[in-house]
């Protein structure tokens, strides 16, 4: 059994949820994420139970573990949204995260400033919110990214041309067995269609085990334990030099209950693996570690979301394609008329997690899009999400009538 | 006269248009000189009548009442004690129950002329009174159930109900000649024991001090500066109003003139239906989805639109047409609805064709010539339909049944 290296890398992200928004204050309220009410549409009673829930305690345990483990070393991604509503209700979260980023054992990666599919949709939109991304990163924590990751790991060739032209080393991808065929995620790649970009692949089935499987009492693997995570890793593929476990933050704690048991589990996983002569590495000690064993291309699309990993989580619907359609269709005239709040707002509406919402699958992914929606129904989701833009664009037509 | 009205529903506590019809009916009925007992089966307060009596038929609240619904029979609620009323969980037959043993001792001591029983909801009471009085039946029809179910079969029960009723009716009333024609055809009377009595139409009872202020529905209003025409429905959202055939068109509209928006005011079962096929079609930016609207959101639907459609695929009278017309739109309606019958300045299609209908809404929002002329012209309709000339003709038919003479 070779010696293995483990690079975890934990999603930090929150949307700004629309308040149920009916056609009566379209033209009237231009606040949209205000719900001040005890719903899952009050983004800050949301923040803050999470940040309760998941945030302060895997921050702590991710800082004592920092102290205890000489090697430990992990990446993390935060959205634009998610730092300001952090600034603006946690503010201790924030001071956290500075510290442990300030350790050096932490590596932030590049995205989308709202957590977009931007490039997608528009290339100028999405230059602009990698822009917006990098400078908010480097305001808040004094540093730069320079390891990409897309919002939800939509991926393709294309998007690998793009980054490895703006001065990334790397990107990170889902690693799924239609692209990679008889390959293994297990091992750092290069780009197809870049000279040299790094890609990092994600061991789904294992990073799996803890963020969707961990809690359930009829998996067959459950109850997880440490060391059984351990043996896990090693006997899913003896060759494999990297493991690449890519997940939401909010695993901890948030999709899997403490009661679960699973920061007890986490922080025993990391002392039996640093025992062992396994490492963790950041995904750009992966990059400057190893070299690529062979090129992979992903012509098409590929998200780490749903049993199709495809970008159908989000516009796979008549619904989803509408929102999305006159959502972009307004970013030149919002864009230029020049209103910063318009802008803003304007722009919150391109977080991915609104469209998410519209899903109308009902099999087993349904089940996870319902558990992540703040509303009764899609079509709720879809009718609150359509008079917003209206009242956008009504915005845009009184700036129109000024000049 | 004694009437013994036997009703479902009466304003405030209405959910639709037959509490209306009710409400108005009996009230120029009683201005000619009717004493009507009138029996609803809910227990409320009615501040606005004091010309005619009003009989409890048991504790029901009408909120609970409303949950039962008067056009969906098949409907279960309400799990409240009820003193009057023994068994856990309560469905409509229930309630039918209490109110035909409450009619039963009602007409024991109470002087009554003739018996005048609304819709199935209350037609057995009606047989049961007629039994016991030997006083003769009118079954006034407002829909059967072949309307309430659109195109599916409706439920059986509700089906012998009203077969029976209409057999035991010594007159039937039906509000169109679209009704009389689905009571002559499809349950087999013989088109001489039912008469057709419109609906009537009260503009006074929209005076209510209502102005329009252009507020609720400013969106719309915003658009209409920028051209657009506001095509508007009012309706519960079920198959009986044919609203997939009008989004259809709607799709027609807009691949010819995209400057047309349709406000869908009202809620019901085919809301994620309709809110999809627009999504479908591509034409959800211009279809607007308001919810439930009561109050001034409902009149301001109305006011907001320059054109009414009412794409009922069966529908007896369609009172919401007039109401539109009082608010200056232009109408379109399917030649299924019966109130297409009493007014002469509108545009009539069939409800499936959704070619003509989108070709009628091009032509309205391209002319704002021909859209003033309708406007003016239906107005100075619809407000011809007197409740008291239909309360005559009711006073002339509940006489000639009385001394056994056909009219």
């Amino acid at each position: 059994m070779s010696s293995k290296t483990i690079a975890l890398y934990f999603q930090l992200h929150q949307p700004y949820r629309i308040k149920r928004y009916t056609i009566f204050d379209a033209a009237h309220d231009h606040m949209y994420f205000n719900d001040e009410g005890d719903g899952d549409t009050n983004n800050r009673l949301v923040f803050k139970r999470v940040a309760e829930k998941s945030y302060r305690p895997m921050l702590t345990l991710l800082d004592r573990l920092s102290e205890e483990h000489e090697g430990f070393r992990f990446t993390l991604s935060m959205t634009g949204t998610f730092l300001e509503q952090a600034e603006a209700w946690t503010p201790d979260v924030v001071e956290t995260l500075k510290r442990l980023v300030a350790r050096g054992n932490v590596e932030l990666l590049a995205e989308t400033y709202h957590h977009s599919l931007s490039f997608f949709y528009s290339r100028r939109e999405f230059e602009t919110e990698v822009n917006l991304h990098r400078e908010k990163i480097f305001a808040t924590f004094g540093v730069i990214p320079s390891v990409f990751r897309n919002t939800e790991l939509a991926y393709s060739d294309e998007l690998a041309t793009w980054i490895a032209g703006h001065e990334y080393k790397g990107i990170l991808a889902e690693g799924w067995d239609g692209a990679l065929d008889w390959r293994s995620p297990n091992h750092l790649y290069k780009a197809s269609g870049t000279d040299s970009l790094a890609l990092l692949l994600k061991n789904y089935k294992l990073s799996d085990d803890l963020a969707f499987r961990f809690g359930d009492r009829n998996w067959s693997g459950w109850p997880l334990t440490a060391e059984g995570y351990v043996e896990r890793i090693h006997q899913s593929d003896p060759s494999g030099q990297i493991i690449n476990l890519f997940m939401d933050f909010e695993t901890f704690g948030e999709h899997q209950w403490e009661d679960t048991g699973i920061f007890d589990f986490f922080n025993k996983f990391v002392a039996a693996w640093s025992r062992s002569d396994n490492t963790f590495a950041t995904t750009s000690d992966v990059i400057s570690q190893h070299s690529p064993v062979d090129t992979i291309s992903m012509p098409e699309v590929i998200t780490w979301a749903d049993s199709e990993r495809d970008l159908s989580a989000w516009n796979g619907n008549a619904l989803q394609q509408e929102a999305l359609k006159h959502a972009y269709a307004l970013e030149a005239e919002v864009v230029q008329s020049g209103d910063k709040e318009l802008v803003a707002d304007w722009r919150r509406l391109l977080t991915s997690d609104h469209t998410y919402y519209m899903a109308t699958k009902w099999h087993e992914d349904g089940n996870i899009h319902a558990y992540f929606s703040p509303y009764d129904s899609p079509y709720d989701a879809f009718l609150s999400y359509m008079n917003v833009i209206r009242d956008i664009r009504w915005r845009v037509m009184q700036h129109r009538k000024v000049l | 006269m004694n009437i013994l009205m036997l009703g479902w529903e009466l304003p405030p506590h209405n959910s639709g248009g037959l509490g209306v019809a009710c409400y108005h009916l009996s009230k120029s009925l009683a201005m000619q000189g009717a004493e009507i007992d009138f029996v609803v089966p809910y227990t409320a307060e009615h501040p606005d009548i004091d010309f005619m009596s009003i009989h409890a038929v048991s504790s029901l609240s009408p909120l609970e009442r409303n949950e039962l619904g008067v056009y969906d029979s098949s409907r279960t609620v309400t799990s409240r004690e009820l003193p009057d009323i023994p068994g856990g969980s309560k469905n409509i037959r229930d309630i039918q129950r209490r109110y035909v043993s409450f009619v039963e001792n009602f007409v024991q001591d109470s002087e009554v002329d003739v018996i005048h029983a609304h819709d199935w909801l209350t037609m057995e009471a009606g047989v049961r009174a007629k039994e016991l009085t030997g006083k003769p039946l009118i079954v006034h029809v407002h829909a059967t159930e072949f309307d309430r179910s659109g195109e599916l079969s409706g439920n059986p029960i509700v089906h012998d109900i009203e077969q029976t009723a209409l057999l035991m009716a010594d007159r039937i009333f039906a509000v169109s000649k679209i009704t009389k024609s689905i009571i002559v055809h499809r349950y087999g009377i013989p088109a001489d024991k039912v008469e057709v009595v419109y609906n009537g139409f009260d503009p006074a009872s929209l005076d209510d001090g209502y102005d329009y202020d252009q507020i609720t529905y400013r969106y719309l209003e915003s658009l209409k500066e920028e051209g657009y025409t506001v095509v508007a429905t009012v309706t519960r959202f079920t198959v009986q109003k044919g609203l997939t055939h009008l989004m259809h068109a709607a799709a027609k509209v807009l691949e010819q003139y995209d400057k047309v928006v349709f406000l869908f005011a009202g809620d019901g079962e085919q809301r994620n239906e309709l809110i999809d096929l627009a999504a479908r079609l591509g034409i959800s930016d211009k279809v607007i989805f308001t919810g439930f609207v009561r109050g001034k959101k409902w009149r301001d639907a109305y006011s907001v639109a320059d054109v009414f459609v009412m794409s009922s695929v069966s529908e007896p009278f369609g009172l919401t047409a007039l109401e539109a017309a009082h608010h200056d739109n232009a109408l379109i309606i399917s030649r299924q609805s019966g109130v297409g019958e009493v007014l002469n300045s509108i545009f009539r299609f069939d409800f499936w064709d959704a070619g003509l209908l989108a070709d009628q809404i091009i032509g309205l929002a391209t002319s704002p010539a021909l859209l003033g002329e309708m406007k003016r012209n239906i107005h100075d309709e619809y407000a011809n339909l007197s409740w008291n000339d239909i309360a005559s003709e009711c006073i002339a038919h509940y006489s000639s049944v009385r001394t056994g003479a056909l009219v």
